[in-house]
């Protein structure tokens, strides 16, 4: 059986608790190994001490289709450390002993299916991994996937687009565990000047099909304080920003501490945005 | 050979037993679920067959020939050798076939621009040339390395209208083309077609692209049992991501006792990065959503390839390959890059065709195919393309 040490069910008591206190959630995105494995893990420290609610971290890609030139080019960085998912996992585990906010792993299918599909959830979960994205595993192809994600007690969080019809949001809807991932826009993760037009309206259409049932995150082009909180005040109650920290990542290669400074204090004007009192 | 009766099962549309299906981010469900429904539906309309017909014959040159080559017969010694000879179709190759039915099909969705990617060039340029015959508009991705190794082909591309996209990502070479195309689709979904160029891909790519290359092998089914009298012992084809092999293999599928090889690029060995051979050297995986055999290493990151035929040059396969080999229908086998150069050689000099360097592979393993066959029976080969694109790098190796 997994790891019973761990509480289950993190992610929505997470959720539940920040509706509780009228805030959003922040969900805070680091590529694993990204540049080093000791910057990283000082780096995924500045983000829990900035005040992300829940922490989601990348496992690296050869063939990242999903996302843009700033986690391409930290996938490229880790890969050629020599990051590997199980190294990434033991990484995960050095943080949850020592933190407590829930943790949620991304990763394209090929690594896991490279590991076994029982064989990675399980680690992930003794790891501490309370939730996982899989970006190029759609609901149609991820049966076994998600029996499995269920029997080892990883939440299965779907993605959901602005064109996804109201049909398939709905299985989308039904099947996902922890949140739901709604990308704001037409294209591949990456930080935007302003929120994609349709956003607003997609986070609308989504919460209202959600009924209250399982929390909407936003993702993809999410990357400044004043996007947090026009998605969060639209209803949504999460807002996931990656490709903003990676670049801070990205930017500070040869002056690693001061990536840790900058990463914490985005972070908290980040956080500061998802409180709705004070918005 | 084990043999199977025609695998009936292909479970479901998109797969291929457990090959295939749609391995791709959320925003490309709604496009890939439209274009497998326009797909459907002009696949059936008898007026859009008719005007494709017409492309291909008037436009593109069909019917190729399917050419006894007696020369090659005599000195290998064994089954008659019949080329079917793509290689005379515009552009070159085979990639033809398929961007008219593509480009077709995306005229009658309303779509005008038109993305695609390319390796070699080929795929790129067959685009470029049905992109202007139709009046779309036709942007390619293109490795920045295989730009480099391309020149000419980069050339014709602008020549003919198109926009060329260097890609800087990854390997720079055509998976980082597809990756890259597929990120513009999912930016552009709304206004664009992405053309790809062989049966890879999530459905229903290799599907439509199987079905758009097919016209190959029902072709010639037809002439061998004109000229012949009687059905091949084999299929021999080069297989890339298998778009010549899967087309000419179809119409064949049913016949249990025509041998169907497929000629991997066995580059210098078969050792990680030093060849393009994913169905022999590789393992299941899952990559530019499909679930096919892939070229990875042991934590699942997908490996760089390398063959001296960039046509070949791709860590994937199309996933019906991998069905029919993992069901015993298909043999795989591969062909270094020196049987490759030998066997273009061979043509050049007991033929007069200069073969391209992708289907001097089908060529090389052809030749000792046929030494092992008695003298009644035959084979052919598809002669995917011809070999002036790759000259400069064929001169280098055999010098004159």
């Amino acid at each position: 059986m997994p790891n019973t040490s761990h509480d289950d069910d993190r992610i929505e008591a997470k959720f539940g608790e920040l509706r509780g206190l009228r805030e959003g959630a922040l969900i805070a995105y680091l590529t694993g190994g990204d540049p080093d494995p000791k910057t990283f893990l000082a780096n995924s420290t500045a983000l829990i001490e900035g005040g992300a609610d829940i922490v989601e971290i990348g496992i690296p890609f050869s063939d990242p289709i999903a996302d843009g030139p700033v986690i391409q080019a930290s996938s490229m960085r880790a890969l050629s450390n020599g990051t590997t998912p199980l190294r990434i996992l033991d990484m995960i585990r050095e943080l949850s002993t020592e933190f407590p906010v829930p943790f949620v792993v991304l990763s394209y299918y090929n690594p896991i299916l490279a590991m076994g599909l029982g064989r990675f959830l399980q680690k992930a979960r003794e790891s501490g991994v309370d939730g996982i994205v899989v970006p190029d595993l759609p609901v149609e192809e991820s049966e076994e996937f998600r029996n499995l994600s269920l029997k080892h007690n990883v939440d299965t969080i779907y993605l959901a687009a602005p064109n996804t019809s109201r049909t398939r949001l709905r299985t989308v809807l039904d099947k996902s565990k922890g949140f739901l991932y709604l990308v704001s826009l037409y294209g591949v993760t990456g930080p935007r000047d302003s929120l994609s037009p349709q956003a607003l309206e997609a986070v609308r259409a989504v919460k209202s099909l959600a009924r209250g049932k399982i929390p909407v995150s936003v993702g993809f082009g999410i990357s400044q304080p004043e996007h947090v909180s026009a998605v969060i005040q639209s209803g949504a109650d999460g807002a996931i920003v990656g490709s903003a920290l990676v670049r801070i990542v990205g930017n500070h290669l040869d002056d690693p501490s001061d990536a840790e400074t900058q990463l914490k204090k985005t972070v908290q004007s980040l956080k500061e945005a998802t409180r709705l009192s004070s918005n | 050979m084990k043999k199977h009766a025609e695998p009936r099962t292909y479970s479901k549309p998109g797969k291929f037993g457990k090959y295939g299906g749609q391995y791709v981010p959320e925003t490309l469900m709604e496009p890939l679920r439209a274009l497998e429904e326009a797909y459907n539906r002009f696949s059936r309309d008898p007026s859009f067959k008719k005007e494709l017909a017409g492309w291909l014959d008037d436009f593109a040159g069909r019917p190729t020939p399917l050419y006894l080559a007696s020369n090659l017969t005599r000195h290998v010694g064994g089954a008659r050798i019949y080329l079917k000879r793509e290689d005379l179709l515009h552009s070159g190759a085979h990639k033809i076939n398929n961007t008219l039915g593509q480009a077709l099909l995306a005229k009658k969705m309303g779509k005008r621009r038109i993305i695609a990617e390319t390796g070699a060039g080929q795929h790129g340029v067959a685009t470029a040339m049905a992109c202007a015959a139709l009046g779309l508009h036709a942007e390619v991705y293109m490795g920045s390395e295989d730009m480099d190794r391309q020149k000419l082909n980069v050339y014709r591309m602008k020549m003919l209208g198109a926009k060329v996209h260097p890609v800087e990502s990854g390997s720079k070479t055509l998976k980082d083309a597809i990756s890259e195309a597929l990120r513009d689709w999912v930016t552009n979904v709304q206004d664009t077609y992405y053309l790809l160029g062989s049966v890879v891909g999530p459905h229903p790519y290799p599907t439509m692209v199987r079905d758009y290359q097919s016209v190959i092998g029902k072709e010639a089914r037809k002439q061998i049992l004109r000229q012949e009298g009687k059905l091949p012992k084999a299929i021999v084809a080069c297989v890339g991501g298998g778009s010549n092999s899967i087309g000419i293999f179809h119409s064949f599928l049913h016949e249990v006792d025509v041998d169907l090889y497929g000629v991997e690029a066995g580059g210098e060995s078969l050792s990680p990065g030093q060849n393009a051979a994913p169905l022999v050297a590789g393992r299941e995986g899952v990559l530019h959503g499909m679930m096919t055999y892939v070229l990875q290493d042991e934590v699942g990151q997908v490996q760089t390839t390398r063959s001296i035929s960039a046509g070949l040059d791709y860590p994937g396969v199309g996933p019906e390959h991998a069905f029919l080999m993992t069901a015993g229908r298909a043999k795989y086998v591969t062909v270094s890059n020196e049987e490759a150069l030998e066997a273009f050689e061979s043509l050049s000099q007991l033929e007069g065709i200069m073969p391209a360097l992708e289907s001097a592979h089908a060529i090389s393993y052809a030749m000792k195919l046929a030494k092992s066959l008695g003298t009644k029976d035959s084979i052919i080969v598809n002669l995917s393309g011809r070999g002036d694109k790759d000259l400069e790098i064929i001169a280098k190796h055999l010098p004159r």
